[in-house]
């Protein structure tokens, strides 16, 4: 990790890793690969959020959730709500996450992700769009802590390779 | 910059996504929001769609000529076929539009149609929607009807510039008024949140409604345009002591296998139909439609 105080550069670098990151919720599976599709943009965003949590913060999160809103046309503001909060929590939590285990932090990520998708749940059941239980969320929390390791490695790469900081 | 309170912002964030969700529901007045982050979103979804497009450009390219040629033999086949039925469709139009005059009757099935690809399906399975290439600078607007060539898929609930956005009828919170062609009697046909099962609700025990009925669409509720297939009943379940029946249906349309559909463009105003039924079963199937359209807070029109 750099020091706060040099200049920030790669802003482009994050928005096109969140982008493919978009192209990847939408991207279409099949049925079954459906349920585990891991909640890609919140996952390239809370790593950056822990890499950069000076730069990253709780208004990206917004502004990427409000994307994702968009992107597969839920309620305006269920995920801008639950990403902004996933994102603060990383960043109150990043001092703590750099010094975990890798098993640790999957289960924190699993933790992040699972409340962020339970918000997202709760807003659209009260919308009245939900029709599977709540515990099918399960599914893709679990995804995505599995896939954060392999995940960090390339946007570790991404991050040194294009000099972001 | 860094040293502003995360918690602050946080507040921030957490008012404004609780106003934008409020206003979403109660409102339209985040629409142009939503509709400016469309210029962002319809990129997304149009590359998400390249690999399919890329696939199936492959296929095309490989294909041999004996399949080339049986396929042009079906197609010619089936033209001379489409073409006798329209033969004596045009005859069977203007003798319909003639006996309509004599009962002052104006329902026009007629309608132009644009047609759309599909470049997207909701990745949430809560939601059965799709997206199609085609938006607001094509003149899509909310509320059309959408169809393939073998019946109605849903309709339109959002429109972005360069995309839109449709809500299947299989979608649960989706619900349409239908009629049986056979006879006439009207049900509400309701989605169940899985693809390719719908179900009648509020059938009575007496209905005339059999395995193998096709239900059309009424034009109540004027969201739909009247007289197209919708489905067809798959099974009927008398149960004793129940005071409706247990009716299911599969839409005509293939809703998992379709890559293109129709928009029909302009709707002419239909009339009620001339059928003579109980007057409160048609209301609650007006009141239904409604309540599935697009511009309601998300009534959840099946419970």
């Amino acid at each position: 990790m750099r020091l706060n105080s040099e200049r920030p550069a790669g802003t482009g670098v994050i928005l096109v890793t969140l982008v493919v990151a978009a192209l990847l919720e939408v991207v279409p599976l099949s049925d079954t690969l459906n349920w585990v599709r891991p909640e890609w943009m919140l996952l390239v965003l809370l790593y950056w959020v822990l890499s950069l949590p000076h730069r990253i913060g709780v208004l990206w999160g917004f502004m990427v959730g409000l994307y994702l809103d968009v992107l597969v046309g839920t309620t305006l503001g269920q995920w801008a709500l639950a990403y902004a909060l996933g994102a603060y929590f990383m960043q109150a939590a990043y001092k703590r996450m750099r010094v975990f285990p890798l098993l640790q932090q999957s289960a924190v990520v699993f933790l992040l992700v699972g409340s962020a998708q339970l918000l997202a749940f709760l807003i659209q059941e009260s919308v009245g769009r939900t029709f599977y239980p709540p515990y099918t969320i399960l599914y893709s929390s679990v995804a995505s802590a599995v896939i954060w390791r392999p995940l960090c490695g390339v946007l570790r790469w991404v991050q040194l390779r294009f000099l972001v900081r | 910059m860094s040293s502003a309170n995360p918690t602050y912002r946080l507040l921030i964030a957490l008012v404004l996504a609780v106003v934008l969700i409020a206003l979403d529901q109660r409102s339209r007045w985040v629409d142009p929001l939503r509709y400016a982050l469309g210029y962002l979103t319809a990129p997304v979804q149009y590359l998400a769609h390249l690999p399919v497009d890329a696939a199936n450009g492959v296929m095309r390219l490989t294909e041999t000529r004996t399949r080339l040629m049986e396929s042009r033999e079906r197609l010619e086949r089936q033209v001379l076929i489409l073409e006798q039925k329209v033969q004596r469709l045009a005859v069977l139009q203007a003798e319909n539009t003639r006996l309509r005059e004599l009962l002052n009757s104006s329902a026009n099935l007629d309608a132009s149609v644009l047609v759309a690809e599909i470049i997207g399906v909701d990745p949430d399975p809560n939601r059965q929607e799709l997206v199609i290439n085609k938006g607001v600078r094509d003149e899509v607007s909310q509320g059309q009807a959408v169809l393939d060539s073998e019946g109605l898929i849903g309709q339109v609930v959002e429109t972005g510039p360069l995309s839109a956005r449709v809500l299947l009828i299989t979608d649960a919170s989706h619900a349409m008024s239908v009629q049986v062609n056979r006879n006439g009697v009207r049900a509400i046909l309701a989605g169940t949140g899985q693809g390719s099962r719908l179900r009648l609700l509020y059938v009575p025990d007496t209905a005339d409604i059999r395995e193998g009925d096709l239900l059309v669409s009424t034009g109540l509720g004027k969201l739909y345009p009247r007289g197209y297939p919708v489905a067809r009943v798959v099974s009927v379940n008398h149960q004793s002591g129940a005071s409706f029946s247990d009716i299911e249906a599969r839409p005509t349309a293939h809703l998992d296998r379709v890559s293109h559909v129709l928009l029909v463009q302009s709707m002419e105003p239909v009339s009620a139909p001339d059928m003579e039924t109980d007057g409160g079963d048609q209301a609650g199937a007006a009141g239904l439609e409604a309540a599935a359209g697009p511009d309601t807070e998300g009534a959840d029109a099946t419970e």
